[in-house]
């Protein structure tokens, strides 16, 4: 669109989901007006109209499922056009949701389900049964894929061999497990509860158990719109981090419950979205709410920072499940997807937590842990993966081949 | 050339399909059910798929097609990676291709262009369709807005009308905002 680096003028494309609550909220509470930003958002019903309004002008910039990003830098699906990264719009919030009778099979107990044990659990359940089970994952690039693939594979279940993956539409999932399109989906918020509050399925896990800290959505430009429009997305980031502090308020969750759950927005339910952005997941119909605070994690220890390794430990997953081979100057595009220089740049001075590192090992802390800091304080809680097997992006090639031998 | 057009609107559909109508050798289905759309899709074996890009299975499409090019039955995005002018004027328009691998361009491209044109045909039938009925909605503001003028000010209804309009025009407005000002107003007031 306008490439007039002075127009404070931006247009973001979002699908109609929870974690789009931030740029959202920063238009609805003034957050980007008072960074000089006219923001415009444009929604839409599918993660592929949405890279296409950004490929072709009609959207500056765009909420976006991550793996999507470094796919469409690295022409995965599509003619390769770098995309930029300099805000994660979250961590997490999404869950594993079965069919009611599956679901009581492999998580017998109730409550969320220890990953390890399900896993175990829906092993023999495949043995015994002799049936291919299906799952839905939103997208073939997106954070529930690779999350669910992860916990498969790692309990010794082979995705596309010992069961199958494939695409559904958030707004359908509830249906596709209600007419047995598949057996168990991979979703974020409302679309998990709306297919408890219809009896067609129960939560047995959410994706904060696999990885506690999981990159999830982020704010995507095209590299050169982003590089032409410095300021304004510098605005941007500042103006989300502020949409960030508001929503992670408690005082504030009735109000941005209702704004989220208007007809231009989500066009959802109010009761439901107000449950998912303050962690609350009700299991199965019948049962009690439960509180989980990891479950979507949208600003505290700097979840909106864009680190590197993220975007490493992405493309790692990408060679695994695509069947690449490691190259590693795909492996250096991807990585340089996360602009961590551009959130710093933007936050400097205004007294925000800023890690003096843009790279960190992906799961290697058990407990709180102070961190060096460039600017402010911060400890970082429990990120690990649930096989506890750290990511470190220096051997980043080791790991890939290990998850080769696995 | 078997063509697809998967469309949840009918009527939009049936307007692409009459457009397409014209072309020889083309044979048209047209897919407006959701469930089982990627089986249906199998069915027909398009050359061919046209879609919305408001449509929320086109990532379902895509994951379809992404896995039928490993199986050797290679389905691409849009007509030709290097025509950047059709790819956009696609998207302005609100469709989205997807060709099979290895068909001509010549014999693709007036196919997307006549989809473009019907989509672009489409939307204008939409928006003067939302114009007349806000010319309508119009209509009635400006008559309840002379009904109060006559009713409070005993003014005759040319009279209540030219009252509106010099107003309007003072203002630089238009008369149904103006009249819709009125109306408010009158509201307010404890008027019905």
């Amino acid at each position: 669109m306008a490439e007039d680096a002075t127009n404070g003028e931006l247009t973001v494309g979002f699908l109609p989901l929870v974690d789009a609550c931030l740029p959202i909220l920063a238009l609805e509470h003034g957050f980007a007006e008072a960074e000089g930003l006219s923001l415009r958002l444009v929604r839409d019903m599918s993660w592929a109209t949405v890279l296409d309004r950004l490929l072709y002008g009609h959207s500056d910039a765009a909420h976006m499922v991550a793996p999507l990003a470094i796919a469409t830098t690295l022409g995965r699906g599509r003619p390769a056009q770098p995309l930029s990264v300099p805000f994660v719009l979250g961590l997490n919030g999404n869950a594993v949701t079965m069919r009611p009778d599956l679901a009581r099979a492999v998580n017998p107990a109730g409550g969320l389900g220890e990953p390890a044990a399900v896993g175990a659990a829906l092993k023999a359940y495949i043995a015994a049964s002799g049936q291919k089970l299906r799952f839905g994952v939103v997208h073939r690039y997106s954070s529930h894929n690779y999350m669910l693939r992860y916990w498969l594979a790692a309990c010794g279940i082979r995705p596309d061999v010992d069961v199958e993956i494939t695409t559904v539409a958030p707004p359908f999932c509830a249906d596709a497990l209600e007419f047995g399109e598949v057996d168990a989906i991979c979703v974020g918020e409302p679309w998990n509860s709306v297919a408890v509050e219809r009896g067609t399925g129960e939560i047995v896990m959410v994706t904060a158990q696999i990885w506690r800290r999981g990159v999830e959505k982020v704010l995507a430009f095209r590299e050169p719109v982003m590089e032409a429009r410095r300021p304004q997305a510098e605005a941007l980031v500042r103006a989300l981090r502020k949409a960030g502090e508001h929503f992670v308020d408690p005082a504030n969750l009735e109000t941005n419950a209702a704004i989220l759950a208007r007809a231009e927005y989500l066009d959802g339910d109010a009761t439901l979205i107000r449950r998912a952005i303050s962690d609350r997941l009700l299991l199965r119909q019948g049962g009690a709410l439960l509180h989980y605070p990891d479950f979507m994690f949208q600003h505290r220890e700097a979840a909106n920072f864009p680190w590197v390794s993220q975007a490493e430990w992405l493309y790692s997953q990408m060679v695994r499940w695509d069947g690449l081979a490691f190259d590693s100057g795909d492996a250096r595009k991807a990585a340089r997807v996360f602009r961590p220089d551009v959130y710093r740049s933007a936050l400097l001075g205004t007294g925000e937590p800023l890690p003096g590192a843009s790279s960190k090992v992906e799961g290697s802390l058990a407990g709180p842990t102070s961190v060096s800091m460039q600017q402010g304080l911060m400890t970082l809680e429990n990120n690990s993966f649930f096989d506890g097997k750290p990511f470190d992006p220096v051997l980043l090639e080791s790991y890939i081949q290990g998850q080769r031998s696995a | 050339m078997r063509i697809a057009i998967v469309d949840e609107s009918a009527s939009r559909a049936a307007v692409i399909r009459e457009g397409l109508a014209a072309l020889d050798d083309c044979e048209i289905f047209v897919v407006t059910e959701r469930r089982g759309l990627v089986a249906r899709i199998g069915e027909i074996g398009p050359d061919i798929v046209l879609m919305d890009l408001g449509n929320p299975s086109r990532d379902v499409l895509e994951e379809y097609f992404a896995v039928s090019r490993v199986l050797g039955r290679p389905i691409a995005m849009f007509v030709d990676e290097s025509d950047e002018e059709s790819i956009a004027a696609s998207v302005d328009a609100g469709v989205s291709s997807y060709v099979v691998d290895g068909l001509a361009p010549h014999r693709i491209r007036p196919i997307l262009d006549l989809a473009v044109r019907r989509f672009n045909a489409f939307s204008r039938l939409q928006s003067d369709l939302a114009e007349a009925k806000g010319k309508l909605a119009d209509h009635e503001v400006i008559a309840k807005a002379k009904r109060i003028l006559m009713d409070s000010r005993g003014f005759t209804e040319p009279q209540a009308y030219t009252e509106l309009r010099k107003t309007a025009m003072n203002q630089g407005k238009r008369i149904a905002d103006i009249a819709e000002a009125v109306v408010t107003a009158h509201q307010l007031m404890g008027g019905k």
